[in-house]
C-alpha cells in the first residue's frame, strides 16, 4: 500500500519533471538536504580528537543529565568547542554557497564566485585593515564597534570590491563575462598587494593572528564571535527569498527583466549589499574559504534546476553540509594537528571547478 | 491608448530617433516600418521605458514616468528581437516567467494551465518539458512569444486596454508560423487590446496592419492605413529602391514586389 503510493507520487514527480515542472523536484531535494544537514551537524559535533560519540551527544541532548549523561569534560567540549564551531561552520558555508548563487544570479554568470573574481580579497584587506591598524590609526573605529569591527570591516572591503567589479564589467545592462574575470583578477591582486603591505608593517603578534586567519579556518570559532557575526549573516540571506523571482526574471536580461515587472535596479543592490555582508562576514572570521560559492549552486542546478527560490535555500543548506565535512575532513586528516579548511575546500573545488569549464566550453561565451 | 508626442532619443551623443509622435489605441495593430537603422527598435525601446527619451509617453492615460515597474509590467508586455538566456530554464519554466510581475487576469485553477495554453497558442505543444537552450531561434522566438502572451493573457483587464510590443517578432519564423504568430497579434487587437510591431515584411504589414508607421532616418516620415501609405513613390524615397505596389485580386490590399535594389 504505502509502496503503492510512493510509486505513485515518485511517477507524479517523473511526469512534472517531464512536462517542464522541477518544483516538486526541488523542494524533495531541500527537504533531503535539511535530513542531510541535520546528519552532518551530529556527525561533526561527534567526529574530533576526543572520544565523545555521536551516540553520547544525542543522548546528552535528548534525555538531558540523566545517569549515563554526558561527562563533565564531554559537555565542555561539545558546548564550547565542537557546538560554536558547527554553528559557526554551517553558517559560513551557507552565507558562501547562498552569496555564489546570489551572484551568479546577478552577473547572469555560472562561473562568478565572490572567491574568485575578488569579493573576498576585498573583505579580506578589509579585515586586515583592522587586525593591524585596529590598535592604533583605527582604534577609534575599533574601540566604537568592539567585535563587529571586524565583520564590518571586510563587509565595506567586499562591498567596495563588488561595486567596483559591477561598475567595471557591465555596461548597459550586459555583463561582460572576460571582463568580470580580468576585472576581478585585477581587483585581487590589488587588495592582496595592500594586504601584503599592512602584513610587512605588522608586528608579531599581529602576524600570528594574520597568519592564522588568511589560510582560512574555523578553529577559532567562539560563542562571542558567532555572536558578531550571525545577525549580519541572517539578515543577508533572509534578503534573498525575495531575490529569488526577480533574479529568475534576470536570466532573461536586464531589460527583459524590467518588463516583467521587476525593480532592477533595487535588485541589484540588495544583492550587491547581500553578497558582501555575507562573504565580508565570512572572511572576518573564517578567512579566505574558496570553490563552496561555486561548486554548490552549480551541483544544485544539475540536480534540481537553476530557479533561484529553490536554489537559494537549497544552496543554503548544502553549503553548509559541505563546510561541516570539509571541516571535519581538516580536523581529522592529520590529527592531532589540524589542516586549514580553505585548503580541503580548494583541493576539493578547484578541480570541480576545471571540470565545470570543460563541460561548458561551448557555452560559457568568453 | 499608447500615447507619445516628441519622443527623442540620444545614444551616447548620438541622436537616433528625434520628435517622433505616436499613438496605438485599443483593438489597433500599429506596424512600425522602415529600413534597417531608421530608429524602430530605439522608437519602441523608448516606448516600453527601456531607453530614457525626451518627450512624453502615457499609457492609457498615465505617464510611463510615473509607472513602477509591476504597474507597467500589467499594463503591457515587451517581445525583444533576440533574449539570450543565462542559465538551463525548461520551456515552462520560462513560459511561466511572464506570471512574475505581470497579471495573466485568469485566475483560479485555470491559471496554472496557462502556461501550456500558451504554448499551444504558439504551436509549441509539447515542448515544455524541453530545455529553452536546445530549441531552434525561431521555437525560441516563440516561447518568448508565449511568455510574453502568458503577461497580458486577457487583451482588456479591469476594463483597460493592455498591450503587446513586439519587435520583429516574425523575423526567424518559416511562413506558417508567422502567420500563426501575427493571428496572435490580429486577434489580442480584435479582442480589444493593442499591438505595436515592428516589421520588415511590408506584406505582412499590409495584410495585418490596421496603420503603418513609417520610420526614416529618426523621424516619423508617414503614418496611415496601409493603402494610403504604401506606395511606390515611398518605397522608393524611404528604402531606396523601385518596387511595385499593386493590390491583391481580393481586395484593396496592397502588396509590394520587389523589382530592383536599384
Amino acid at each position: 500500500m504505502t509502496n503503492h503510493i510512493a510509486a505513485g507520487r515518485s511517477s507524479g514527480l517523473r511526469n512534472a519533471v517531464a512536462a517542464g515542472d522541477r518544483s516538486a523536484l526541488a523542494r524533495l531535494v531541500i527537504v533531503m538536504l535539511v535530513v542531510l544537514l541535520g546528519l552532518t551537524m551530529l556527525f561533526s559535533l561527534a567526529s574530533g580528537a576526543s572520544d565523545a560519540s555521536a551516540i553520547s551527544v544525542a543522548r546528552g541532548w535528548l534525555f538531558g543529565a540523566g545517569e549515563d549523561a554526558l561527562s563533565v569534560r564531554d559537555r565542555i567540549i561539545i558546548n564550547d568547542i565542537r557546538l560554536p564551531r558547527v554553528v559557526l561552520g554551517a553558517l559560513v558555508g551557507a552565507s558562501l554557497a547562498v552569496s555564489g548563487a546570489v551572484m551568479q544570479g546577478l552577473f547572469r554568470n555560472p562561473l562568478a564566485d565572490p572567491g574568485l573574481i575578488g569579493v573576498s580579497a576585498g573583505a579580506g584587506l578589509g579585515a586586515v585593515l583592522i587586525i593591524v591598524l585596529g590598535g592604533t590609526v583605527l582604534a577609534p573605529l575599533t574601540t566604537a564597534l568592539d567585535t563587529f569591527s571586524l565583520p564590518i570591516a571586510a563587509f565595506l572591503g567586499g562591498l567596495a570590491a563588488t561595486l567596483v567589479l559591477y561598475k567595471v564589467a557591465t555596461r548597459q545592462g550586459r555583463t561582460s563575462v572576460a571582463t568580470m574575470l580580468l576585472a576581478g583578477i585585477a581587483l585581487a591582486s590589488l587588495a592582496g598587494a595592500l594586504t601584503g603591505i599592512l602584513v610587512f608593517v605588522a608586528d608579531d603578534r599581529q602576524l600570528r593572528d594574520l597568519t592564522f586567519w588568511q589560510l582560512g579556518s574555523l578553529a577559532g570559532a567562539t560563542w562571542l564571535k558567532i555572536g558578531a557575526v550571525a545577525p549580519i549573516m541572517v539578515l543577508a540571506m533572509a534578503a534573498t527569498p525575495f531575490l529569488a523571482r526577480g533574479l529568475n526574471a534576470l536570466a532573461l536580461g536586464e531589460a527583459t527583466a524590467t518588463h516583467l515587472g521587476i525593480p532592477v535596479q533595487r535588485l541589484k543592490y540588495i544583492a550587491i549589499v547581500s553578497v558582501a555582508a555575507s562573504v565580508g562576514s565570512s572572511v572576518a572570521v573564517s578567512g579566505g574559504i574558496g570553490f563552496v560559492g561555486i561548486v554548490v549552486p552549480h551541483l544544485l542546478r544539475l540536480a534540481m534546476g537553476p530557479d533561484n527560490r529553490y536554489l537559494l535555500p537549497a544552496s543554503a543548506l548544502l553549503g553548509a553540509s559541505l563546510l561541516l565535512l570539509a571541516d571535519a575532513v581538516a580536523r581529522t586528516i592529520v590529527a592531532p594537528a589540524e589542516l586549514p579548511i580553505g585548503i580541503v575546500t580548494a583541493v576539493a573545488g578547484a578541480p570541480f571547478f576545471l571540470w565545470i569549464l570543460l563541460r561548458k566550453r561551448g557555452v560559457i561565451d568568453l | 491608448m499608447i500615447e507619445a508626442q516628441g519622443i527623442s532619443v540620444h545614444i551616447g551623443t548620438k541622436r537616433i530617433v528625434h520628435g517622433v509622435d505616436f499613438s496605438a489605441g485599443p483593438g489597433e495593430l500599429v506596424a512600425i516600418v522602415g529600413p534597417n537603422g531608421s530608429g524602430k527598435t530605439t522608437m519602441l525601446k523608448a516606448l516600453c521605458g527601456e531607453l530614457s527619451y525626451s518627450g512624453r509617453v502615457t499609457f492609457n492615460g498615465r505617464d510611463l514616468q510615473s509607472l513602477k515597474p509591476v504597474e507597467a509590467a500589467a499594463i503591457r508586455a515587451v517581445l525583444p528581437q533576440a533574449t539570450v538566456l543565462s542559465f538551463p530554464f525548461t520551456v515552462r519554466e520560462i513560459v511561466k516567467m511572464g506570471l512574475i510581475g505581470g497579471r495573466s487576469g485568469v485566475i483560479g485553477p485555470e491559471a496554472d494551465l496557462l502556461p501550456e495554453r500558451a504554448l499551444a497558442r504558439v504551436d509549441l505543444d509539447g515542448f515544455a518539458g524541453r530545455f529553452y537552450q536546445e530549441l531552434s531561434g525561431g521555437e525560441q522566438q516563440r516561447v518568448q512569444l508565449a511568455r510574453v502572451l502568458c503577461q497580458v493573457w486577457m487583451p482588456v483587464l479591469d476594463g483597460r486596454p493592455r498591450y503587446l510590443f513586439l519587435d520583429e517578432p516574425v523575423s526567424s519564423l518559416d511562413i506558417k508560423h508567422q502567420l500563426i504568430i501575427m493571428d496572435i497579434a490580429r486577434d489580442f487587437a480584435r479582442a480589444g487590446g493593442g499591438v505595436v510591431a515592428i516589421l520588415h515584411d511590408l506584406n505582412l504589414a499590409a495584410m495585418y496592419g490596421d496603420r503603418i508607421h513609417v520610420m526614416h532616418r529618426g523621424t516619423l516620415d508617414t503614418v496611415g492605413a496601409p493603402k494610403d501609405v504604401l506606395s511606390d513613390a515611398l518605397i522608393e524615397r524611404v528604402f531606396g529602391c523601385k518596387l511595385r505596389v499593386g493590390a491583391v485580386p481580393a481586395g484593396n490590399m496592397p502588396f509590394v514586389l520587389p523589382q530592383s535594389a536599384i
